[in-house]
């Protein structure tokens, strides 16, 4: 009780520092090639103010892990870069997020365009109630990306060997996406999610639901699919972010508190709470 | 901290928690037996109910699948009909075929000579011998000239008596004289009476003889008002559910139409009645007793219904369905077409069944658009005045009668096996489209 007190003090003093000027981050928020530029992003849920004046880039062909206590507004965070919380009422987004330089939020920035350049991983895997070939068919269908049934086949089958899963599912492509285990629902989640060809995909604690075994497969995954795609991945884990992230954001309380080379952030970090954390003696 | 706020230290010891658990195990464990007491209780006495009410229905009512039956020998002699040498269909359809009836009878019962015994006579068998009779010789033209023997309908009271549903003196219900009932035993005695199956009544219209009323008329009527319900209110029902679950935006207007569906369900159904017969009827001049009208205003009763449970379908559809969808780029009419409502199809079609069978049971509102009224006619479109199968019944139990009694309970029994049937196609659908997963 008296711990979490005293965090909560210390976070008030960080945002107001005793200089009077503007909260910010420790550590470099730049990435050298961004794909993602976020500037003073904000999100209000009704009444809550969940995401505090945050800036970060996610640069090509990284992994930015987004750790922190629970309700600390990383996963608002991702959710701002394909516009899912437009889903949830009485969310409010101000602030500049771009993709490529776009701004994300502008009126002609097209939300189908936008979740197709930016795919997303769940917590829960959530494969459809279709078959596993039809999971990962969907999105290149109503996008119209394959022109006859043997490019579809393609995308289908190069989707899922990327995602690790097609010599296990192989001679199953017809049986529910349902009736796979976990693991190997999420990566059908991951195969749907790169069968369109995202720029970025964004990952909301895709091992939580794991055992650690399936966890470690994906990890593995992240890391071949990093090659190609920028990636967010929100993780409770401090492992699982020590292995697959170059770099790691520290958020806290709706802010972003520390972002550094991961290393750094689990050897060496800047910030008290960042060090409270990692240490494991808060959160 | 608030110290008023932080009782003392009051943590027992293992042992006294344990004495303390101990003493009220037994006075926890009788309130969950009492409880289960009270619940198998309430259980028991509603199947009691409901199976006193089943068996009542059933023994009023099994009888009226079998008519009592006469076996006449009938003289198709074309003077007794009145037909010239040139008989042509028309003729035929307009012959006096009660006379060959009667004539029948007169020779089973030579020794009956006066004319009021020759009428007592002629009652037992059904005033609608001779309709039966033609349809026969009009089927087949070549039947004229010949001797047939032929089981025709016997009157409602020979029919109550040879039951045994009335006694023979008229404290016990029976309309027969003596010299009536005489003929009768002599009838039985020969053979000539027997239970047949009584395919009139699952092939005829309403009647005022209840050995010819059937309740055809009123399962076609039924047929065709389901029939326009469904059409009419499932779409829209559907289609207003998806607009107001997935796309309106909230606002009060929203909030506003909400309220009123809910209202709308709770609305007893005769003021639906009043307003199908002020609208419809009175100022689109619609039909009147026509199964299109009771369709219509059943389709608004039914709406709100339907509405309500396929919001509440929609609505089970678990989020993380609808955020994979959107997460891969659909739009959100992809996603609800795709994905929310094949996994709320099996509830909305729940719902809707549930909201046609409420409709195949209700009465209050037709009577209104006068779907009450004596019609004979079997409708064959769903602008054919005709009449439902609860109304039917309403007309029939009000009917004086005795023979309308069993009836009443035989049309109910085909009305409960039609909301069984339509009940267990809610439960077959809705696995078949579960299974789908």
């Amino acid at each position: 009780m008296a711990s979490r007190i005293s965090t909560t003090m210390d976070a008030a003093a960080f945002v107001a520092p005793a200089g009077g000027g503007e909260p910010g981050t420790v550590g470099d928020i730049h990435a050298s090639d961004p794909v993602i530029t976020v500037r003073g992003g904000n999100v209000h849920y009704g009444e809550t103010h969940a995401l505090k004046n945050v800036s970060l880039d996610i640069g090509r062909n990284e992994v930015v892990a987004l750790i922190g206590p629970s309700g600390c507004g990383k996963s608002t965070f991702i959710r701002c870069l394909n516009r899912m919380n437009d889903t949830i009422e009485g969310a409010r987004v101000t602030g500049e997020f771009r993709l490529d330089g776009q701004d994300i939020y502008a009126p002609e920035m097209d939300v189908v365009m936008l979740r197709t350049r930016v795919g997303m991983v769940f917590q829960k895997p959530n494969p459809f109630a279709k078959s596993i070939y039809e999971n990962v068919a969907y999105g290149p269908r109503i996008h119209g990306l394959a022109r006859s049934r043997s490019e579809l086949d393609d995308i289908v089958y190069g989707s899922l060997r990327r995602a690790g899963l097609l010599d296990e599912v192989k001679d199953r492509l017809d049986r529910p996406g349902t009736g796979l285990s976990g693991g190997q629902q999420q990566r059908l989640c991951i195969a749907r999610a790169i069968a369109v060809n995202p720029e970025v995909i964004l990952m909301d604690e895709p091992c939580s639901a794991l055992d650690p075994i399936a966890t470690a497969r994906i990890e593995d995954l992240i890391d071949e699919l990093s090659q190609n795609y920028a990636i967010a991945i929100v993780t409770h884990s401090m492992q699982q972010a020590a292995r697959v992230s170059r770099r790691v954001a520290y958020f806290h309380l709706g802010m972003l508190v520390e972002v550094g080379a991961t290393d750094k952030i689990f050897t060496n970090p800047s910030h008290r709470l960042t060090e409270d954390y990692v240490t494991g003696r808060f959160g | 901290m608030n110290t008023e706020l932080q009782p003392p230290d009051r943590n027992l010891a293992s042992a006294q928690v344990r004495q303390i658990v101990e003493a009220g195990l037994a006075r926890r464990y009788r309130r969950e037996r009492r409880f289960r007491a009270y619940g198998l209780l309430s259980v028991v006495s509603g199947v009691l109910f409901l199976g006193f009410l089943l068996a009542t229905i059933a023994l009023n009512g099994y009888s009226a699948f079998r008519q009592t039956k006469l076996q006449l020998d009938l003289d198709l002699d074309p003077v007794v009909l009145g037909l010239g040498d040139g008989a042509d269909a028309g003729v035929l359809a307009s012959a006096d075929y009660q006379a060959v009836v009667k004539a029948s009878l007169g020779r089973l019962f030579p020794q009956v000579v006066g004319r009021k015994e020759r009428r007592e006579l002629n009652a037992l068998v059904s005033a609608s011998a001779g309709y039966i009779l033609r349809d026969m010789v009009v089927a087949h033209p070549e039947l004229v000239g010949r001797r047939i023997t032929a089981w025709l309908p016997a009157d409602d009271t020979v029919d109550m008596l040879f039951k045994g549903r009335v006694g023979r003196g008229p404290d016990a219900g029976g309309q027969l004289n003596q010299a009536q009932l005489a003929w009768v035993d002599e009838l039985i005695a020969d053979g000539r009476i027997a239970l047949r199956f009584n395919t009139a009544f699952f092939t005829n219209g309403d009647s005022r003889e209840p050995e010819m009323a059937g309740i055809w008329g009123g399962t076609k009527g039924s047929f065709f008002m389901l029939l326009v319900t469904l059409v009419l209110s499932f779409p829209l029902g559907v289609s207003a559910a998806i607009y107001l679950e997935e796309f309106a935006p909230r606002n009060r207007w929203v909030d506003f139409i909400e309220v009123n569906i809910n209202n709308l369900a709770a609305v007893p159904s005769i003021v639906f009645g009043l307003l199908g017969l002020a609208v419809f009827i009175n100022f689109f001049g619609l039909p009147r007793s026509a199964p299109l009208v009771g369709g219509l205003v059943l389709s608004l009763m039914t709406l709100p219904v339907i509405i309500i449970a396929s919001r509440a379908a929609l609505r089970a559809v678990p989020p993380s369905v609808r955020e994979a969808a959107l997460g891969i780029g659909s739009s959100p009419m992809q996603m609800v077409f795709h994905h929310v409502l094949p996994l709320a199809m099996p509830g909305m079609l729940t719902g809707a069944i549930i909201g046609m069978a409420r409709a195949l049971g209700e009465s209050a509102p037709l009577l209104m658009v006068g779907m009450v009224a004596f019609i004979v006619d079997v409708p064959s479109t769903p602008l054919d005045p005709a009449t439902v199968l609860p109304v039917q019944i309403y007309l029939w139990a009000d009917s004086p009668e005795r023979a309308f009694a069993e009836r009443t309970s035989a049309a109910i029994l085909v009305l409960l096996g039609f909301l069984l049937v339509m009940n267990m196609a809610a439960v077959w659908l809705r696995s078949r489209f579960e299974r789908h997963w």
